[in-house]
């Protein structure tokens, strides 16, 4: 019974992180600029991978293989979003602007 | 430099993960995928994802020129004196066998040895190639980011 139970949440989880990896790999070739496509990047590297990261744990139990995940996971939740936002904020330095704002909302950007 | 805050703080709470993985890597490679060379790359990225986002100036005061002058033959030396070690215990080039009393030991022993002379090597060579391209022109003024 609790085989069952494991099992079933291990394959909603990868099932659901797999569906956030299609979005945003389809949001990666669907979505206009630079920026937009940075955030559907961005979803797929966290909820995607964290989700069946979390779906694989289930699998492994408590093991050192658990232990490791957690691990990965750990440093996959602090390096990709500043990954991201060290990518948005080279774009934006460099004078990249926004596709979709219009240009008056970006006047009291420039300085930072 | 304000907007590197992010970059700043989360590079300084990586970077002891990174050298721990480096090391990781390094001893468990005899019983798992690593070894000396893997090891010594991840120990120099840490070394160069701090120079990165900290300066290269401050980077040289971690990790002087002339300490990594010292490391590179350092580690090519170890890897040879074990491998004149052999010889000089009565076995060949490079063999672990007699470098204890019993050969599997000896072999686990000259391997471990080994490796650490590559990861130093290789290590100290990564920086150094950075170092070379770091330092090649005059770092980018505060205006021109």
């Amino acid at each position: 019974m609790t085989e069952l139970f494991l099992d079933l949440t291990s394959a909603g989880l990868l099932a659901a992180g797999s569906i956030f990896v299609l979005i945003g790999a389809f949001g990666l070739i669907r979505l206009p600029d630079f920026y937009t496509r940075l955030h559907a990047a961005g979803i797929t590297d966290t909820l995607g991978a964290e989700l069946i990261l979390l779906g694989l744990m289930f699998q492994a139990g408590l093991s050192l293989v658990t232990v490791k995940l957690i691990l990965i996971s750990l440093f996959i939740f602090f390096t990709s979003p500043t990954a991201t936002h060290a990518v948005a904020n080279a774009a934006r330095v460099m004078g990249l602007k926004p596709m979709l704002i219009p240009d008056k909302d970006l006047e009291n950007t420039e300085d930072r | 430099m304000r907007h590197h805050l992010i970059l700043r703080v989360v590079s300084k709470m990586l970077i002891p993960f990174i050298m721990l993985f480096g090391l990781y890597v390094q001893f468990h490679g005899d019983f798992g995928p690593g070894g000396g060379f893997q090891a010594g790359v991840i120990f120099a990225a840490a070394f160069i994802l701090y120079a990165l986002v900290f300066g290269d100036d401050q980077a040289r005061k971690v990790v002087p020129d002339k300490a990594l002058i010292l490391l590179v033959p350092l580690g090519l030396l170890i890897y040879a004196l074990t491998g004149f070690a052999g010889i000089l215990l009565g076995g060949k080039f490079l063999d672990y066998d007699v470098l204890s009393s019993d050969p599997t030991h000896g072999q686990h022993l000259g391997i471990l040895v080994i490796e650490l002379g590559v990861g130093i090597t290789v290590a100290a060579v990564m920086i150094s190639i950075f170092r070379a391209y770091a330092g090649r022109t005059k770092a980018i003024d505060k205006e021109d980011w």
